[in-house]
């Protein structure tokens, strides 16, 4: 073929080193794939450092080389770095490649021989691959300045309002009826026990009233097509059976409404709502929301109270649900978690035993604007606890149900301890498995709160019951414990019991993950680019996530990634251009038979034919280069750039040399 | 070496899933057997069937497909292309006299690489207890060759 090829391989200081014979694969290199076109073959501590890419940098301009093969790390890690060091000397970078020798082979085998000749294999393979490879140019599309934001929680909020006050448009998506998460349930925040609303109320009202922010309650996501740059996304605004242009949430038809029900969104099933209703007095946007399915009107055909005393006549029972379209550049996804559900775990008695309660349900308790005015008393309204138990990681940390630390409940609790203390003066008892207090503020909380003389008892909860077994249990709930720093089993009489309730992703985490073609860890967070290194981007460019969406956090720290969501679309929107990978599929027309077998392949309607000549085209704008066309060709007239039949025959040949 | 039959396996993985489970088992220093090479795509919607033939027919023992969980193609749903492909290919090979077991397809999303270093462990096995391939090697001519691959596969 004429090429002249230059072989690299990584100890990466003993990670290759130490399980493969990096000498020996440098020098089988430069013996057996001369015939190739292997010219040089080299070895290097580190191929990344900036030395090790001078090297290759040097051979490309002092020996004319056309190929470069780098024997190392996986291809998404240095990749970039290798080929964008090929471009530096002249290369075109698409002339380079990565065979990952640590990966798929020091990191996963253990008998140096058979790896070192796994190692001989993969670069054969490469080696023969890289001599089919093309010079390419990166395509670059326009980027649509319009975001999407999926979730208005504290983290949607924060990136819609980062980018809002950029001066770019942000569509803020929220199925309930207001913005404001499960943050606006709250009463007060760990460490500090600011009051929650009074912290995030504002910045509600910001995102409700910003210029640059279309905000759409009581919405959900249809359906999302196009690509990084050029989504277009179906929005369903539900029927609220409320003229949003009339109302003016002056609340008098959710006074007149006749009808109350459980409320089991904002109140957690702990206090009741009108059946038309605003969740709570500081909603964003004010507008009240009318529940179809409990309405006396929709169900009887009578009442329509709300609508004979509405000054404004903003109510209309003929209101359908709407769908609107938007054209986006970038999407963030901010759609938070779900609670532990703890009936799941009947031995803590949850709906069986009326005194435990769940840290939501608590929440609400302390809340002031809550269903008992934030007196912390028992299930009958008026009794005061004075012995509450607190009990950590409910559903969370057990094999179980959920394996992993839901990293909020330990702060909860000590909150809650505080709480109680400062309300009802009871006796409280956390009951923990370990104390994990790690950020800023948090270990001295602990102490401030053991200083209040909470009792703290290590020890998992076997159980809770309503049966004595003395006459000072009569009556009580009793927290069965092993505390297990004395080494005895405890049985703690109480008035009151908290559960902890662990957070978990999304009941339908799975299906938005694929509405936006993102996926879920085995645990079911979405998965980020890089768990370190790349947290709030996803394997689908202009698919972003922040918040809870990924994994447990707490308030700063969804702020944080809010934030860091915002920087990284802003980043995309002010390039004004997205650069992508030129893998595409192109028909050579000559060859093309027009036999449509491809034509139905497509799931971006990037193939179409052309009857006046009878063959068949591929948009390039269109084409996501999977290659599911390449291969279904049966003439060969569709070849794809970057991973061509040319390309893969070769790696095969190559990786089965000497077998 | 050991004397024992040690197969090849070509694998063929999904840019998006299951090279990047192979990534995280090794960054997660997952253990399994070496066996298998892998060959990236950037789709298992990519795998045209001549791929797994030119495998086969160049000396591999057995064929590992990979690719993103139904419903979870990063495009959307090619996977379900290459689902068609391999319950096709079974038959094409089992039409060859060639023991369809020889190819396996394995959903594995980015996070399951100790699922995915299983599966390629419990597939060299399988390939194990089937034997080597052992398909003759003939000339263009027909003749019985040493190192003439048994069809010619073109791109």
């Amino acid at each position: 073929m004429g090429e002249k090829i230059g072989v690299y391989v990584c100890h990466c200081g003993t990670n290759i080193a130490g399980m493969v014979d990096v000498e020996g694969v440098r020098d089988w290199a430069k013996d057996h794939l001369a015939e190739d076109g292997v010219v040089v073959s080299r070895d290097y501590k580190f191929m990344c450092s900036s030395l090790g890419q001078e090297l290759i940098e040097k051979d490309i301009k002092e020996l004319g080389l056309t190929r470069v093969v780098v024997a190392a790390c996986s291809p998404h890690l240095h990749e970039k770095t290798f080929r964008t060091a090929s471009e530096r000397a002249g290369l075109n970078p698409y002339l380079t490649e990565l065979v990952s020798i640590r990966e798929q082979v020091s990191w996963v085998h253990t008998d140096k021989a058979v790896a070192t000749e796994k190692s001989k294999a993969l670069l054969a393979g490469t080696v023969e691959r890289v001599v089919y490879n093309e010079a390419l140019e990166k395509l670059k599309v326009p980027i649509n300045p319009n975001t999407l934001v999926v979730g208005g929680g504290i983290a949607g909020i924060q990136a819609a309002l980062e980018i809002a006050n950029a001066g770019f448009h942000v569509y803020l998506v929220e199925r309930e009826p207001s913005i404001g998460g499960h943050m606006a349930q709250f009463d007060k925040t760990f460490p500090t026990l600011d009051c929650s609303a009074c912290i995030l109320t504002p910045r509600m009202v910001e995102a409700g009233y910003h210029p640059n922010i279309t905000l759409l309650t009581w919405s959900e996501v249809e359906s999302v097509s196009g690509y990084v740059g050029n989504f277009n996304v179906t929005i369903k605004k539900k029927a609220r059976y409320v003229i949003e242009e009339l109302c003016t949430g002056c609340g008098i038809c959710v006074e007149k409404c006749p009808m109350k029900v459980v409320d089991d969104a904002f109140e957690a099933g702990f206090g009741k709502r009108k059946v038309i209703y605003t969740p709570f007095a500081q909603a964003v946007p004010n507008y009240p929301v009318l529940d179809k399915p409990n309405c006396t009107y929709f169900k009887n055909g009578k009442c329509k109270a709300c609508e004979k005393f509405c000054p404004t006549n903003a109510i209309d029972f003929t209101q359908e649900d709407k769908y609107l379209n938007v054209d986006v550049g970038n999407i963030i996804l901010a759609t938070g978690y779900d609670l532990f559900d703890p009936r799941r775990i009947p031995q803590y008695g949850y709906g069986r035993l009326p005194d435990v309660y769940t840290s939501m349900e608590f929440e609400r308790m302390c809340n002031a604007s809550g269903p008992t005015d934030g007196n912390v008393v028992l299930r009958d309204g008026k009794t005061v606890p004075q012995t509450v138990v607190i009990v950590h990681c409910v559903g969370s940390r057990d094999e179980n149900y959920n394996q992993y630390c839901s990293g909020i409940c330990c702060m909860q609790s000590l909150k809650f301890a505080h709480l109680v203390k400062e309300r009802t003066g009871a006796e409280v008892y956390n009951c923990y498995i370990d104390m994990r207090t790690p950020f800023k503020d948090y270990e001295e909380f602990y102490k401030r709160i053991l200083d209040e003389g909470t009792h703290f008892v290590r020890g998992k909860v076997a159980e809770i019951t309503d049966a004595a077994r003395i006459p000072a249990e009569e009556g009580k709930l009793i927290v069965q414990v092993e505390d297990t720093l004395i080494g005895k089993q405890r049985r703690i009489p109480a008035d009151m019991v908290i559960l902890s309730i662990g957070i978990e992703p999304r009941a339908d985490a799975k299906q938005t993950g694929q509405l936006f073609g993102i996926s879920c860890s085995a645990s079911g967070w979405y998965m980020e680019r890089h768990p370190k290194l790349d947290p709030v981007t996803t394997m689908t460019e202009g698919i972003l996530i922040a918040g809870c969406a990924s994994g447990p956090k707490d308030i700063p720290a969804s702020v944080s990634q809010g934030a860091a969501a915002a920087a990284r679309v802003l980043d995309k929107i002010l390039q004004k251009e997205v650069e992508m990978e030129p893998i595409r599929a192109t028909v050579d027309e000559d060859k093309c038979s027009g036999c449509k077998i491809c034509n139905n392949l497509c799931p971006f309607n990037a193939i179409s034919f052309i009857d006046d000549l009878a063959v068949t085209r591929i948009n390039p704008a269109l084409c996501q280069g999977c290659g599911t066309c390449v291969a279904a060709c049966p003439a060969g007239a569709i070849s794809g750039t970057g991973f061509s039949n040319e390309q893969i025959f070769a790696q095969i040949d190559g990786l089965l040399m000497g077998v | 070496m050991s004397k024992s039959f040690e197969p090849v396996i070509v694998g063929f993985t999904c840019n998006w899933c299951s090279y990047r489970a192979a990534d995280a088992a090794g960054t997660a220093r997952v253990k399994y057997a070496p066996n298998v090479r892998l060959i990236r795509l950037m789709c298992s919607g990519r795998l045209d069937p001549t791929f797994v033939m030119k495998a086969l027919a160049g000396g591999a023992d057995g064929v590992l497909i990979s690719g993103c969980h139904p419903g979870d193609c990063h495009y959307i749903d090619q996977n379900y292309k290459a689902l068609r492909r391999f319950l096709l290919l079974r038959r094409t090979l089992k039409g060859f006299g060639i023991e369809p077991e020889r190819i396996k397809l394995v959903w594995a999303s980015a996070a399951e690489g100790v699922q995915l270093a299983r599966e390629i462990d419990s597939f060299v096995e399988d390939i194990r207890k089937l034997g080597p391939l052992n398909w003759p090697k003939w000339d263009s001519n027909g003749h019985a060759a040493e190192k003439q691959p048994v069809m010619e596969v073109t791109a």
